[in-house]
């Protein structure tokens, strides 16, 4: 057979997309809150107010006549992002790891100019890589320095922890492991691998590239089953007190590890995508219908406890005859 | 959740119930066939006069066609909004005479005829008596210094032809000749009379029995034209007509006769900058309804309400309009159900609407020719660090560029398919390639051809249904079909149950 039964689909509580569409983020995420999780610049503000920690905001650039001004703003700095603020899918995200003079060193070791880096900028404000081509704004943070413990496990790029929500509680996680193949990108559709994540222990349970199983990384070859984040319950903290900030019933919370200042918000997702499931080998839509059964408006804590207690492993049938 | 989802389908069913009873009731109370081929075709032909006032009394009169046999004229109507109108009978025949006191800004009055062909081997060839009391032709309109100009040319011509048919055939394909022999060039460029009148009197000199007809090409629906000038010939007692373009007309082209004879078509008075253009649409009508339609029409307020009571000009403009909700349902059903990604949600059913006019396989490959050259191109412009609405509007121009240079050699090699290139939404494709251009450097190749491919797949099944006479039919009689559509999408937009493609990406969980 060439397509998966769709009833078999259905059993073990796959989200498809129109689902997802229809269910999960029509009927639980407010048109309202989109701004505050679309605009990184805004998230990054609402995220500081309530002391979630987040990458440095090091300047904006609004207007392209300021864009004349970037050897200032970048005067002194050897590491650092420029993003726009309304980006999606990771587009137009350029990350500098180093500096010689003028010559910037992007991670695959290319170097950029100042014109580049102008260019860039102008790209973003013209609404290049925003929604629609709406008129944006770029952002310029402090580049994360990542906990060695991922660099086994990614290829150039920027490891990061994607945690779903539902209605608040951690629902399912997956680690996004750049490759040769995505660019230093953490993009699953563009070659990334996806390894999902032990709710309870926040060890790896399986990893997927292109949406086949893997053992190994493809590029630098260290096994996955090794693998174990550390700070997990910091992180569902982390992703849970997401949910107070943003009301959002759907939400997808993107987190990196710094070396120096441990788990900070990357991003925050009102549509996240579904390889998630495929990097769980796992339907999320279980994980959802208990999540609907257990009473709301329980704290921080009691959710991450909720998570951690039933969504342990892959295997749904083991969670069920726990509850 | 659960009510909302009741909610929606409660409203798409109402939505579409509507629409099935208006169906419903057309159908089978007012008897208004369903498929097409049950029907006549009815061709409503419409003369728009324009002209501005000059705050004096005005007066318009327009002659009105003899009906020949064949022909049925089954309604007739002048709009005139404030105008006094009579019909005249007049030595130049019938007229339609519209005044008015006081007129200022500009104006438009209508006259539409809606009339039904008869079998054309029911019309007898009509015995024409010879006109004998006409004067013989001297050729004094044309101008003395060209008279024997004309006079060698018919000698030349006379010479090439053997009998009045092919001489007149010959004479045309003389006067429209690309490349005109020295003698036609003159009479061409300096006589003040119109090519339809030097052949008549041209004709009549060579002891032909002429006639000057104008008038209009029934079958292709048309927007604003003037009237076709054509010269109708006597031999062998049969009238034969002949375009002045290209010599003979195809017998099964059916023209309609406004005007026999040299008097004038139009004559505004009191007025300024006055204009007539004509327009011809032809409906399908069952024949039953043809019968009683007056009756019908009086007493049916849907009928009265349809969109065959708008000018024929915006009815042909509907024609189209109606059809793009057909589009869209492919679209949602494309997304929802199969999963097909696209570059652009709604691009591909205007590809589909240029496609219509291109026909199918042209527009394809003129649609790859282009995108593939402006991605090209569009490689070449990234290079050069433009702002955004820079960069799409050097898109667009480069897309028109391309666009009039295919045109221009396709019309050189004789290919005149790729003529039709101006149908394609040139702002659509610009954007289109910026899309792929962009996607081609961040998602890479494979991507392009995923989404480009999707778009063109979504854009030909929405082409095959926007195709469909049948569908035609459908939309553009039974508008209340858009009502149904809007039930199915409304109930589509709440399908949550997998997409094709999703069976294939999480085919891994039941390995």
């Amino acid at each position: 057979m060439f397509f998966a039964n769709p009833f078999k689909l259905k059993k073990l509580g796959v989200l498809g997309m129109n689902k997802r569409n229809v269910y999960c983020i029509g009927e639980h995420n407010s048109r309202k809150q989109y701004p505050m999780v679309d605009n990184k610049l805004k998230t990054k503000v609402v995220a500081q107010e309530v002391n979630i920690a987040v990458p440095e905001l090091l300047g904006t650039v609004r207007m392209q006549s300021d864009v004349r001004n970037i050897e200032k703003i970048l005067e002194g700095l050897n590491g650092f992002v420029i993003k726009p603020a309304q980006g999606s899918g990771g587009k137009g995200i350029l990350v500098i790891v180093d500096r010689k003079d003028n010559f910037f060193f992007k991670p695959s070791g290319e170097h950029v100019t100042f014109r580049d880096i102008r260019q860039h900028i102008s790209n973003i404000l013209s609404g290049l890589y925003s929604l629609g081509g709406k008129p944006d704004v770029a952002m310029i943070e402090q580049l994360v320095q990542f906990d060695p413990i991922f660099d086994k496990y990614s290829f150039e790029g920027v490891p990061d922890i994607r945690i779903i929500l539902y209605k608040g509680f951690p629902a399912m996680a997956m680690l996004r492991c750049s490759t040769k193949e995505s660019d230093g990108k953490a993009n699953l559709h563009q070659g990334a691998v996806g390894v999902g994540i032990d709710m309870a222990t926040g060890k790896a349970l399986y990893a997927v590239q292109h949406n086949h199983p893997i053992d190994k990384h493809p590029d630098t070859g260290y096994d996955f089953s090794a693998l174990q984040i550390p700070h997990w319950k910091e992180m569902l903290r982390l992703s849970a007190r997401c949910y107070d900030m943003t009301h959002l019933g759907y939400l997808g919370v993107d987190i990196v590890l710094d070396k120096y200042l441990g788990p900070l918000i990357l991003e925050l997702n009102a549509r996240p995508g579904l390889a998630i499931q495929i990097a769980n080998k796992t339907g999320i839509l279980t994980r959802f219908d208990m999540i609907d059964t257990t009473t709301l408006n329980k704290s921080v804590e009691e959710r991450v406890a909720y998570s951690i207690k039933y969504f342990s492993g892959t295997n749904h049938d083991k969670t069920k005859t726990i509850k | 959740m659960i009510s909302r989802k009741y909610h929606a389908i409660a409203a798409a069913t109402i939505i579409a119930s509507i629409g099935l009873f208006l169906l419903y009731y057309k159908v089978q109370i007012l008897g208004m066939p369903f498929m097409p081929d049950e029907t006549k075709p009815v061709y409503r032909i419409e003369a728009k006069i324009t002209f501005e006032g000059k705050n004096k009394p005005v007066h318009v009169s327009l002659a009105l066609p003899d009906v020949e046999e064949g022909i049925h004229i089954i309604s007739e109507d002048a709009s005139s909004s404030g105008y006094g109108f009579t019909k005249a009978k007049t030595s130049e025949g019938v007229r339609a005479e519209w005044a008015k006191r006081r007129v200022t800004g500009p104006q438009t009055l209508y006259y539409t005829f809606e009339l039904i062909l008869h079998d054309v081997s029911k019309v007898k060839n009509i015995e024409e008596k010879e006109h004998s009391s006409e004067e013989s032709e001297l050729l004094l309109d044309i101008p003395v210094g060209l008279q024997s100009a004309a006079k060698n040319l018919l000698k030349d011509v006379r010479w090439r032809s053997a009998d009045p048919h092919s001489f007149t055939a010959q004479l045309i394909r003389d006067f429209s000749d690309k490349d005109p022999s020295q003698a036609v060039k003159i009479l061409l460029a300096k006589s003040n009379i119109s090519k339809q009148d030097m052949l008549y009197h041209m004709l009549r000199y060579e002891g032909l029995t002429v006639k000057k007809l104008n008038g209009l090409f029934l079958d292709d629906a048309h927007r604003n034209f003037h009237l076709i000038p054509l010269i109708e010939v006597l031999h062998k007692n049969k009238w034969q007509r002949y375009d002045l373009e290209t010599g003979k007309i195809e017998k099964d082209k059916k023209f309609f006769v406004w005007r026999k004879g040299g008097h004038s078509i139009i004559d505004v008075t009191g007025a300024k900058n006055s204009k007539i253009t004509f327009s011809v649409n032809k409906r399908h009508v069952p024949s039953r309804y043809l019968i009683d339609n007056k009756n019908i029409v009086k007493n049916s307020a849907i009928l009265d309400f349809s969109l065959f009571t708008l000018p024929v000009s915006e009815q042909n403009a509907f024609r189209h309009m109606l059809l793009v909700p057909f589009g869209a349902l492919m679209v949602v059903f494309l997304r929802v159900f199969i999963g097909i990604r696209t570059s652009g949600t709604f691009m591909p059913i205007l590809i589909a609407l240029a496609f219509m006019e291109t026909t199918l396989v042209t527009g394809l490959i003129m649609f790859v020719l282009i995108v593939s050259i402006g991605l090209v191109i569009r490689s070449y412009l990234s290079t050069l660090n433009l702002l955004l609405v820079a960069r799409i509007s050097a898109v667009v121009i480069v897309v028109i560029t391309i666009m009039s240079f295919m045109s221009i050699l396709s019309f050189k090699l004789g290919i005149e398919e790729a003529m039709t290139i101006t149908f394609f939404p040139m702002i659509i494709l610009a954007w289109t390639i910026e899309r792929m251009s962009i996607l081609w450097e961040e998602e890479g190749a494979k991507e392009v051809f995923v989404q480009g491919g999707g778009s063109l797949f979504v854009a030909v099944c929405a082409y095959f249904v926007m195709s469909n006479p049948l569908i035609g039919h459908i939309t553009f009689n039974f508008p209340e079909v858009l009502l149904i559509l809007l039930g199915m999408i409304i109930l589509m937009g709440r399908y949550s149950g997998y997409r094709l493609t999703e069976l294939l990406r999480f085919k891994s969980f039941t390995d």
